[in-house]
């Protein structure tokens, strides 16, 4: 039995859309992360899937419950944080934390093995008011509470948005050490990177899943050649680049730009690579390197979405 | 020409200090980076370069004005745009443009050429009358950064202009940010995606209220063996001592 089965989901709000037809499982004990910009539905789907909204259309079954006909079961069983900080600011951090857990028939004692790793970081502080922490502080504590009561499967709605680097990397360390412990994990987010940290993936674009799998096999499925280039000047070179009748798409990633060319059927990847430079050199650019290189999630998603893009 | 110089700008509240002893300086028509790990001070500095907070010490010129002195001219000589406000949603996109160009200083007589250079170069003439909070989030974005540079200004200050926003709208907006540049208005810009470090002409990263790192992505790289600027974000900030807001 899968910990989240989805079947056809589908949710509007009035004339807006938000799913048009979801469907997933994930299995027991995986990281499976749903990535996606802002205004895709990440978090229609959270809310359907902890009982908090009711699909149009389709079902979903979550830890073998349904999320209409079951909804206390399943609201004993999952562990929930929304995106917006939702603790009560004028709670103490220790007295959010015992009301969730007492909410949930439990004690902070009975279970504070699983929240003792990310607790003990914010335990100096747990006489502090919810509302006066600091927001990487408020995020342990939400966590916590999400955690008190030993949920099966656990949903965070973008815990990294907004976040920095540093403490990103840190909130997936403790995710990894949660998903050791035997709990599921669905979590979504924005940011492309985060992908590789994840089991497996969904990929989501205005209510609907562009592919589902592990990030290893999205970045296999990448149909095209796909090359990195670097010169002195970046800016230049994006708009050269664009103009070469080979290109299909040219983005900047970083520190280099990449290109997906148009590639005749005998013609050989070299030959086009090598064009691509001289042009470049013809055009008086300096310092040229031209690279083939592996997709990453980030390409894929933007193939999958070229249609949308203006 | 200077447009933004820092000397030793600090801020303090109570007894602790937010802002501490921070001096650089930013060329006109440059793209600056200003990073950092939340709660590093980067919200204080840049509240205090667009003239809404007074520094506790320090100077600071921005756009030509003292800070601690002419917070007004200073607000009326950069635009600001950041994810969390941008726009009126419900607004129409051109409601929200007359708007903020009045706000501005935009003469009257300007405003509806102005609007319609602006919707042209967005290739968005078609959305004149839609209601902002009908847009897909790149384009609001944007459309918001637009209307912050509607008045020309000398320097334009975004706080992670492109959170949330997806791949190809994200580099959409970074091309306008570009264009900016080439027209000499300076592009100050927080984020915290690493790869639009890469971006910038320059970066800074904040540390525990100091500026612990300035130089070009190259040079950073270069200075700390790194592969890239992620890893010379992670280098600088594992060592900072102050929690995360």
């Amino acid at each position: 039995m899968p910990a989240v089965d989805v079947k056809g989901l589908k949710k509007n709000y009035g004339k807006v859309i938000a799913l048009r037809g979801i469907s997933f499982s994930a299995e027991k004990g995986e990281i499976f992360g749903i990535i996606g910009p802002d205004g895709s539905g990440k978090t229609t789907l959270f809310r359907i899937l902890t009982t908090l909204l009711v699909a149009d259309e389709g079902t979903a079954v979550v830890d073998g419950f349904d999320v209409v006909k079951d909804y206390k079961e399943i609201r004993k069983r999952v562990g929930y944080m929304p995106g917006r900080f939702s603790l009560y600011q004028d709670l103490t951090v220790e007295e959010n934390l015992q009301f969730f857990a007492s909410v949930f028939h439990t004690t902070i004692e009975e279970n504070y093995d699983l929240v003792k790793d990310i607790y003990s970081q914010i335990e100096p502080f747990k006489t502090r008011r919810a509302g006066k922490l600091s927001g990487g502080m408020k995020q342990k504590l939400a966590l916590s509470c999400a955690l008190i009561h030993k949920p099966a499967i656990l949903f965070l709605d973008e815990p990294t948005t907004g976040v920095d680097p540093v403490s990103r990397k840190e909130l997936w360390e403790m995710l990894k050490r949660l998903k050791n412990q035997g709990i599921t994990i669905l979590v979504s987010t924005p940011y492309m990177d985060e992908a590789a940290l994840c089991d497996r993936i969904a990929l989501i674009k205005d209510g609907r899943f562009l592919s589902i799998d592990t990030p290893a096999n999205i970045t296999a499925q990448f149909n095209q050649k796909i090359f990195a280039v670097r010169g002195l000047e970046m800016s230049r070179l994006l708009s050269d680049i664009r103009a070469f009748p080979a290109v299909k798409t040219c983005y900047a990633f970083g520190d280099s730009h990449h290109v997906t060319v148009e590639t005749g059927q005998n013609e050989l990847q070299e030959s086009v690579q090598h064009a691509l430079y001289l042009y470049l050199l013809f055009k008086g650019h300096t310092n040229v390197e031209i690279e083939k290189i592996n997709p990453g999630i980030e390409d894929c998603f933007m193939e999958l979405t070229k249609a949308d893009v203006v | 020409m200077k447009v933004i110089t820092a000397e030793n700008l600090t801020k303090k509240f109570g007894s602790f200090t937010a802002v501490d002893h921070i001096s650089f300086e930013v060329e006109q028509g440059e793209i600056f980076g200003f990073l950092g790990a939340n709660g590093a001070g980067k919200t204080t500095a840049m509240r205090m370069l667009c003239g809404l907070s007074k520094p506790t010490s320090g100077k600071g010129m921005v756009a030509g004005f003292e800070i601690s002195k002419n917070p007004e001219k200073i607000k009326a000589n950069i635009g600001y745009m950041s994810q969390k406000f941008s726009m009126y949603e419900d607004l129409k996109v051109w409601e929200n443009i007359r708007l903020f160009a009045g706000i501005y200083g935009v003469p009257d007589k300007e405003i509806s050429h102005r609007t319609d250079e602006l919707l042209k170069n967005l290739q968005f003439e078609g959305q004149k009358d839609a209601l902002v909070k009908s847009l897909p989030l790149g384009w609001k974005q944007k459309l918001a950064f637009s209307v912050a540079i509607v008045h020309e200004p000398k320097i334009v200050f975004l706080d992670e202009p492109t959170g949330g926003v997806d791949p190809a709208a994200r580099r959409q907006f970074w091309e306008l940010i570009y264009q900016a540049a080439d027209r000499g208005i300076t592009v100050f810009v927080t984020t915290h995606y690493m790869d639009e470090a890469e971006y910038c002409n320059r970066v800074s990263i904040m540390v525990d209220g100091r500026i612990d790192a300035l130089n070009s992505p190259q040079n950073l790289k270069q200075q700390y063996d790194a592969a890239n600027m992620d890893e010379v974000f992670h280098r600088l900030a594992r060592g900072a001592k102050r929690n995360s807001d």
